[in-house]
């Protein structure tokens, strides 16, 4: 590994230069560049279908792009081969934007499968981990139900507690208040602070919801036309002069 | 109400045109071969392979066993008086057990399996898919393709052949049921009559292409599953859809095979 003797700085956790991505001759992504160091929050905003989420999904390799660089920890991800970017995802957590549990299994083997499957599981047990995770989105009582008994806003929960379960050091969130009551959405704001504060992890998020971006964010980044046009933490964009930027600040 | 033209268009996903046509089973020829393939690569999902066993196989059996019941008993009821006026009565048995072993019970329960199985295969991935259960699977390490598709695909194969020997079994016994109340033949005449005319060179290839059916109907509803596209309408499309060319392929293999077989055998 050649890491240590490139420009890239230890604690550069995520390095994005020049990603494009079309879908059948549609630009999405034009040119998009981006750093994350250890520990940081960055939000994207962007108006809807403007490809926030299909910057995450190149992130974790679920799209490729057409071209453009990733390194994660380092290592350049689209270069790895199908192990060594199954080895490397697992470090990298995502938040999917309805949760995606696994209708068929309860919250618990919900929150166990990702952990039992990876190669080197010798059947520790997990109950303590898992009570753990749930207790961190206050949802313990609900170990032993199904994703059916559950609200949206309770999935989204679990998705979260599921992702924390491989000890992630980036989270990846897409929307994770969209559609939910204010009082839901507050909380689980709090939940992603509190996940950064206790376990140091890096997070890209995602969201429209300005409240959670004031709160979160250590810096947020605005996308438009498949590029970042405008970055900043939260009060510098707030007192942009430029209309688009400005426009997810107003909310009368 | 103007949605019923709506729903007739979207309800199904079939070819729009020639290419459409050729682009569709290109990709699901290129699905079936990874299966394959994918299935001879380790890791094995073993115990996830059974448990599909078990859901795919075991939970067919009532279906399979009542349709089976029913179509050997009549089989052989309309069969009766047909012969009878030949003089051939004694034919019965005979005629029935070739009818049930070649053609009837394997094709008439691969296509009930397509119905059940490949519907339910298609939509549970379908709506594994547009929920992003199976994004979910791959980025925390686990191979879907593997750990979904390739265990059902197997588990249908498998399970096929073992539900249609099943199925032949109860139809023999329907028919022997009908020509006892209505002729009075007993068991052993039955029997003796029946398998007069059925070695292994009939019954071998017959039960080989049920591998086939069983293979082909879990590819489609795999196809169809992981290729939904957004929104959940499209998981009601794709169980639709698998339906529909699951049973079309199961005839198709049959017309296949049957000329195949005439010729090696
Ligand atoms: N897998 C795909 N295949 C084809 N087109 C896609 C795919 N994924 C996204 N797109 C297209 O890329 C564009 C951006 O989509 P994306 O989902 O990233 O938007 P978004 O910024 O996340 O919007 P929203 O805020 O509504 O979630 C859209 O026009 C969408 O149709
Ligand atoms: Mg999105």
């Amino acid at each position: 590994m050649t890491d240590r003797t490139e420009s890239v700085k230890d604690n550069d956790i995520l390095v994005i230069e020049g990603l494009k991505k079309s879908f059948s001759g549609n630009a999405v992504l034009n040119d998009v560049d981006l750093k994350i160091s250890k520990g940081e929050t960055v939000v994207i905003l962007g108006r809807s279908g403007t490809g926030k989420s299909v910057i995450l999904k190149c992130i974790i390799g679920l799209i490729r792009p057409d071209s453009g660089s990733i390194r994660i920890f380092g290592e350049n991800f689209l270069e790895l081969n199908e192990k060594q970017m199954s080895s490397l995802r697992i470090r990298v957590g995502f938040l999917f934007q309805g949760g995606a549990l696994y209708d068929s299994m309860t919250v618990r083997e919900n929150l166990m499968f990702p952990v039992i499957r990876q190669p080197g599981y010798k059947g520790a047990d997990l109950t303590a981990k898992i009570e753990e995770m749930l207790d961190n989105v206050g949802l313990l009582n609900a170990i032993d139900k199904m994703p059916s008994e559950l609200s949206g806003g309770m999935q989204k929960r679990i998705g979260l507690a599921r992702t924390l379960m491989l000890d992630p050091e980036i989270i990846l969130y897409d929307e994770p208040t969209t559609g939910l009551d204010p009082v839901t959405s507050n909380e689980i704001s709090h939940l992603i602070l509190d996940m950064q504060k206790k376990y140091g992890v890096s997070s890209l998020i995602v969201t429209h919801d300005m409240p959670c971006a004031r709160l979160v964010s250590n810096r947020i980044v605005v996308l438009k036309q498949g590029e970042f046009t405008a970055e900043g933490t939260y009060d510098e964009l707030e007192r942009s002069k430029d209309d688009f930027v400005s426009g997810f600040f107003k909310f009368e | 109400m103007n949605t019923a033209g709506k729903s007739e268009k979207t309800l199904i996903n079939l070819p729009k045109s020639l290419d459409d046509f050729f682009v569709k089973t290109a990709g699901l020829a290129v699905f079936a071969f990874r299966i394959v393939k994918e299935a001879f690569l380790p890791p094995y999902e073993i115990s996830e392979t059974l448990k599909q066993c078990y859901m795919i196989g075991y939970k067919s059996l009532p279906l399979i066993s009542v349709t089976g019941f029913i179509i050997g008993l009549t089989l052989t009821l309309q069969s009766i008086p047909t012969l009878q006026k030949f003089g051939a009565e004694s034919l019965v048995p005979s005629m029935v057990a070739l009818a049930v072993m070649l053609e009837i019970g394997p094709v008439i329960t691969a296509l009930i399996f397509a119905g059940k199985i490949g519907s339910g295969i298609g939509a549970e991935l379908g709506s594994m898919r547009v929920t992003e259960q199976i994004d979910a699977m791959e980025v925390s390490g686990t191979n879907p393709f593997k750990y979904l598709a390739v265990t059902r695909v197997i588990a249908a194969t498998l399970m096929l052949p073992v539900l249609v020997i099943l199925a032949d079994a109860i139809a023999l016994l329907g028919g022997f049921l009908a020509v006892n109340l209505f002729g009075g033949m007993n068991l052993q005449t039955f029997i003796a009559s029946s398998m007069a005319n059925l070695g292994f060179r009939e019954v071998l290839p017959a039960t080989f292409k049920t591998f086939l059916f069983g293979f082909g109907v879990g590819v489609v509803g795999c196809y169809e599953g992981f290729n939904a596209s957004r929104g959940t309408e499209s998981v009601g499309i794709a169980a639709n859809t698998a339906v529909v060319i699951a049973s079309l392929l199961v005839i198709l293999i049959d017309m296949v095979m049957v000329q195949l077989i005439s010729i090696l055998f």
